[in-house]
C-alpha cells in the first residue's frame, strides 16, 4: 500500500552516492510481496469468462429474449449497486465487477419470457436486499442472485413458474413445450438425453445447456476461482441419490440422466454454489456445504410441488453456512 | 499432501498447507562467497539476539584485539558480544535496527594490525574439519564455549544458541536438526555455505549433538538445492549424519513446520521443538559453533546474501558484524534505478530498513532490495470468504476471522480462534485476492488479545 510507505529522505544521508540515485525508498512491515496473479477483480472477470460459454448457447437457442434478459439484469444490477453504494456513502465498488456477475447470473435463471419489469425487480432486490443490506460485497449471507430470483418466483408465481415456460411464443421450435423435470414430472414425457446435454431443451435461458456450463466450471475450477470440493460433492450426491431413486423405480438410467442433465444443477453446482462469499471457508465445510445442496435438489424435485430445486436449495445451504463454518473450524497444528 | 516422497524418515518430507511464492534465488545463487575487507569502524548494536541485552565491558577510548569480548551476555537469555576486528572504541551511538527498535550500539574504529578476513573464510570452508575425535569435547564445555563465543541461530530470529543445547532434566533431546531449508525468496546464504563449507557445518553438527545428547542428527534441504545435498552428502559420508531433502515450500524452514514434515511430531502449541525432543539449529549456527569450539574463534563474521532486482550485482558474502548495510550495498554495485525497498531478510518475513548506516547484525542473513515492481499491491476491497487464506496457513489457522477480529476490536473471538499459535508467516496476506493485510491486522489483534 503505497500511501502506508514512509518515504526516506535519503539525501540525509552523506557520501553514499548509490544511494542518493534513489530518493524513494520505502518502508512497510512484512510481507513485502503479494500474489500478484489474483484479485477480486480478477476472480470476478474469471467467472465472466466462465459464463461465456453458457452466454453464446443462451444467445443461440433463445436469441432476442437472451438478449434482452441479459441487458436488462446487468443494467439493472449495476445501476442498483450504485444507486445503493451512493446511499450509503461509500466508496463505488462496480470496479470489482461483482454486481455485473450477479447481473449476467441473475438473467441466466431467468426465463426468457420473463418480462422487463421481473428482471428489474429481480435485480433491484438482489443487489439491495440480497447484498448491499449487510453491508455490500462479502458481507451477505445469501446469494444475491438467488435472492432475486426467489423474490420474483414468488411475487410473480404466474410469470415465473412452469407455465412460463411453455408459452414462449416465437422461439426456435426446438426449444418451446415444457422444460425436461417438468415434463418428466408432470406429465412422465422425457427429453432426448443428447438435447439435455447441449441444452435445447426449454427452461431459464442459461441452464439448458450442460455441456456449456461444464465447460465453464471446469475452468472456474482449474483456475481455482471456484473451489472443486462444492461442484464436486454436489454432483456426486446427486448422482448417487438419483441413482438410488432411478434403480428403485424404472432403473432405465432416464430419471437419473434428467436429474444431472436437466434443469439447472450443472449451472447452479458450478456457478451459483461456489459463489466464495456465502459458502464455506474450509475444503471439509465444502464438501458438508455441497453434500447438503444436492441432498436438498433431489428432496425438492422429488417431493415437493416445483419440478427444479437447485435456487431453494442453495439459499438453504447458505443459511447455514454460518454453521458449517463453526463445525468445521480448523483445529490449529499442534493443538491435540 | 502431494506425491512428494521422503525416505527413511518418519515424516512426509511436506506439511499442510503453505505457498510457493517466486524464488528468484537464481539471482545470486550462482555467485561465489565473496569476502569484503575490514571495514573502517563497524556498530554493534548491544543487542544483536532474541532476550535481554548484552552488558557492556569495555570503555570508550579503550583499544581492543580481533575477538576480545565487548559485551557480556549475563543473563541466560543473552548473548555476548565480540569484536569483529582490532581498534579503538569510541563513543557509543544509538542505532535503529530494522524491526523498529532503537538501541544503544559500541562504535569501534579500526586500528593496528587486523586479522585477515579471507583467512577466516579459507579456515570456514576448508576440508580439515574433523569429523571423528569429537568425544575429546566435553558436553559442558561444548555449551560453555557456545554461550562464552556469543553465538545466536544465524537464520534470522537470534536466539541465543547455549539455551537451546543446555541440557535440560525434564526435556530430553533425542534429535538434532540442522535447518539448511532456507525457504524465503532471494535468500542463498545458506545454499553457498551448504555448498562451499559443509565440512564445517558438519563438525559443528556433531559437536551440538554432542552436546545435547541427541542420538540424530538430520540435515534438512529443500529439493530446490540439489548441489548443497551433494556437497553436504560427501561431508556426511562415514558419519551418523542423515539428509533430509523435503518439498520445496515456504515456510519449510519454520521449526514447527519442518518437524512435521522430517519426523512426523506436531510442537503442542505454545510449546518448543525440545517438547518433541528436538534441538534445531540453522546450518550457519552450526559451523560458527565448529569455529567456536575447535577454532576457539567467537561470532564476529557471517554469511549474507545480498539480492534482489534492486541490487546491481547480486552477492554472497562474508562480512564482520557490524559493518553498515550502506558499505555492503555499494560493495555490489549499488542500487538499480527502479529500487524500491531494502529488507533485512527475506521478503516474507523480513523487516525493511529505514536507515542505511544500520550494522549488519548477526540475525541479519541478508540484504534484499525489492523493486516498484514488486512490492506495488492492489487496492484493498471487502474479503470475499473465499478460504484461500485457511488454504495457506501453515498452521492451520482461519486467518481471515483473526484479522476481522483484530480490525473490529474482538479480542475473545481473537484467542477463541487461536490467534497466538500465528508466526506470522505472511502467508494469508500473500495469497489473499482481497489485498487484506491479514498478517499486519493478526499483529494488531495479538496485542489486543494479550492486552484483555
Amino acid at each position: 500500500m503505497p500511501d502506508s510507505n514512509k518515504i526516506l529522505d535519503t539525501s540525509l544521508k552523506s557520501g553514499l552516492p548509490d544511494v542518493k540515485d534513489n530518493p524513494e525508498i520505502h518502508v512497510a512491515p512484512s510481507p513485502h510481496i503479494r500474489e500478484i496473479k489474483v484479485n477480486t477483480q480478477k476472480m470476478m472477470i474469471d467467472v465472466l469468462i466462465a459464463l461465456t460459454p453458457v452466454v453464446i448457447v443462451s444467445v443461440y437457442l433463445f436469441r432476442i429474449y437472451a438478449v434482452k434478459q441479459l441487458f436488462i439484469c446487468t443494467a439493472s444490477c449495476l445501476t442498483a449497486e450504485y444507486i445503493f453504494v451512493r446511499m450509503r456513502n461509500r466508496p463505488l465498488t462496480l470496479k470489482d465487477c461483482s454486481a455485473g456477475v450477479t447481473g449476467i447470473i441473475l438473467a441466466l435463471s431467468l426465463p426468457g419470457s420473463a418480462p422487463w419489469f421481473v428482471g428489474v425487480i429481480a435485480s433491484f432486490v438482489a443487489m439491495g436486499i440480497g447484498k448491499i443490506i449487510f453491508g455490500g460485497l462479502g458481507m451477505n449471507i445469501f446469494n444475491p442472485a438467488m435472492v432475486g430470483r426467489a423474490f420474483v418466483m414468488i411475487a410473480f408465481a404466474g410469470l415465473m413458474g412452469a407455465g412460463s415456460y411453455e408459452n414462449i411464443t416465437g422461439l426456435v421450435d426446438a426449444v418451446s413445450g415444457a422444460t425436461p423435470l417438468s415434463a418428466l414430472k408432470f406429465s412422465n414425457t422425457p427429453a432426448l438425453i443428447s438435447h439435455l446435454f447441449w441444452g435445447n431443451t426449454n427452461g431459464s435461458i442459461g441452464e439448458t445447456s450442460s455441456a456449456a456450463c461444464l465447460i465453464g466450471g471446469l475452468f472456474l475450477v482449474f483456475r481455482k476461482t471456484a473451489s472443486w470440493q462444492i461442484p464436486v460433492s454436489i454432483l456426486l450426491t446427486v448422482l448417487v441419490l438419483a441413482g438410488i431413486t432411478d434403480l428403485a423405480g424404472t432403473g432405465s438410467g432416464l430419471f437419473l440422466m434428467h436429474q444431472l442433465f436437466g434443469g439447472s444443477l450443472m449451472f447452479g453446482a458450478f456457478f451459483i454454489a461456489t459463489d466464495p462469499v456465502t459458502s464455506p471457508l474450509t475444503s471439509k465445510g465444502k464438501l458438508i456445504f455441497g453434500f447438503g445442496t444436492g441432498l436438498l435438489i433431489i428432496i425438492i424435485r422429488l417431493f415437493s410441488g416445483y419440478p427444479e430445486g437447485v435456487m431453494f436449495a442453495v439459499l438453504m445451504m447458505n443459511a447455514v453456512t454460518p454453521l458449517i463454518n463453526r463445525w468445521t473450524n480448523p483445529q490449529p497444528m499442534g493443538e491435540a | 499432501m502431494g506425491l512428494f516422497k521422503l525416505k527413511g524418515f518418519p515424516g512426509t518430507g511436506n506439511f499442510r498447507h503453505g505457498i510457493h511464492p517466486p524464488y528468484n534465488k537464481h539471482l545470486s545463487d550462482e555467485s561465489k562467497v565473496e569476502v569484503m575487507d575490514t571495514p573502517e569502524t563497524v556498530t554493534l548494536p548491544l543487542l544483536q539476539h532474541l532476550g535481554v541485552p548484552c552488558k557492556q565491558i569495555v570503555k570508550s577510548g579503550q583499544m581492543v584485539r580481533y575477538g576480545e569480548m565487548v559485551g557480556k551476555g549475563e543473563a541466560f537469555v543473552s548473548a555476548s558480544l565480540h569484536s569483529p576486528v582490532a581498534g579503538k572504541i569510541k563513543k557509543n551511538t544509538v542505532v535503529t535496527m530494522p524491526n523498529g527498535m532503537h538501541l544503544p550500539a559500541l562504535s569501534i574504529q579500526t586500528q593496528g594490525e587486523q586479522i585477515s578476513p579471507q583467512k577466516l573464510w579459507d579456515e570456514i570452508r576448508s576440508k580439515h574439519w574433523p569429523r571423528d575425535c569429537i568425544s575429546i569435547y566435553d558436553p559442558f564445555t561444548i555449551v560453555k564455549v557456545i554461550h562464552d563465543s556469543g553465538i545466536v541461530g544465524l537464520g534470522g530470529a537470534a536466539f541465543p544458541t547455549h539455551v537451546k543445547v543446555t541440557p535440560s532434566d525434564t526435556r530430553m533431546i533425542d534429535t538434532l536438526m540442522v535447518n539448511g531449508c532456507e525457504c524465503e525468496p532471494y535468500l542463498t546464504c545458506d545454499y553457498r555455505l551448504m555448498k562451499e563449507a559443509p565440512r564445517a557445518i558438519v563438525a559443528g553438527a556433531l559437536l551440538t549433538a554432542r552436546a545435547v545428547s541427541a542420538r540424530e542428527i538430520v540435515i534438512c534441504v529443500e529439493d530446490n538445492k540439489p548441489d548443497a545435498v551433494k556437497s553436504l552428502k560427501q561431508a556426511t559420508e562415514q558419519t551418523v549424519i542423515k539428509i533430509a531433502v523435503l518439498k520445496t515450500k515456504y515456510p519449510q524452514g519454520s521449526e514447527k513446520q519442518l518437524i512435521k514434515s522430517v519426523i512426523g511430531l506436531e510442537i503442542p502449541l505454545g510449546g518448543l521443538p525440545s517438547d518433541v525432543g528436538v534441538a534445531m539449529s540453522n546450518v550457519g549456527t552450526m559451523a560458527t559453533v565448529a569455529r567456536g569450539i575447535i577454532k576457539e574463534s567467537p561470532l564476529t563474521h557471517r554469511v549474507i546474501s545480498v539480492s534482489g532486482r534492486g541490487i546491481k550485482y547480486p552477492k554472497n558474502l562474508f562480512v564482520p558484524i557490524g559493518i553498515s548495510i550502506a558499505q555492503v550495498i555499494d560493495f555490489c554495485g549499488g542500487f538499480t534505478k527502479d529500487a524500491a525497498r531494502v529488507i533485512a531478510g527475506g521478503p516474507m518475513m523480513g523487516f525493511s530498513f529505514s536507515d542505511f548506516n544500520t550494522p549488519v547484525t548477526k540475525g541479519t542473513s541478508g540484504i534484499n532490495v525489492l523493486t516498484h515492481d514488486e512490492i506495488k499491491s492492489d487496492q484493498e476491497t471487502a474479503c470475499i470468504r473465499c478460504g484461500r487464506c485457511v488454504d495457506a496457513c501453515p498452521m492451520n489457522l482461519v486467518p481471515t476471522r483473526l484479522a476481522l477480529a483484530a480490525r473490529y476490536n474482538n479480542p475473545s473471538i481473537a484467542r477463541q480462534y487461536h490467534i497466538h499459535a500465528c508466526f506470522e508467516c505472511g502467508c494469508c496476506s500473500y495469497v489473499c485476492p482481497a489485498k487484506i493485510n491479514l498478517v499486519q491486522l493478526i499483529r494488531t489483534g495479538k496485542k489486543l488479545a494479550a492486552a484483555s
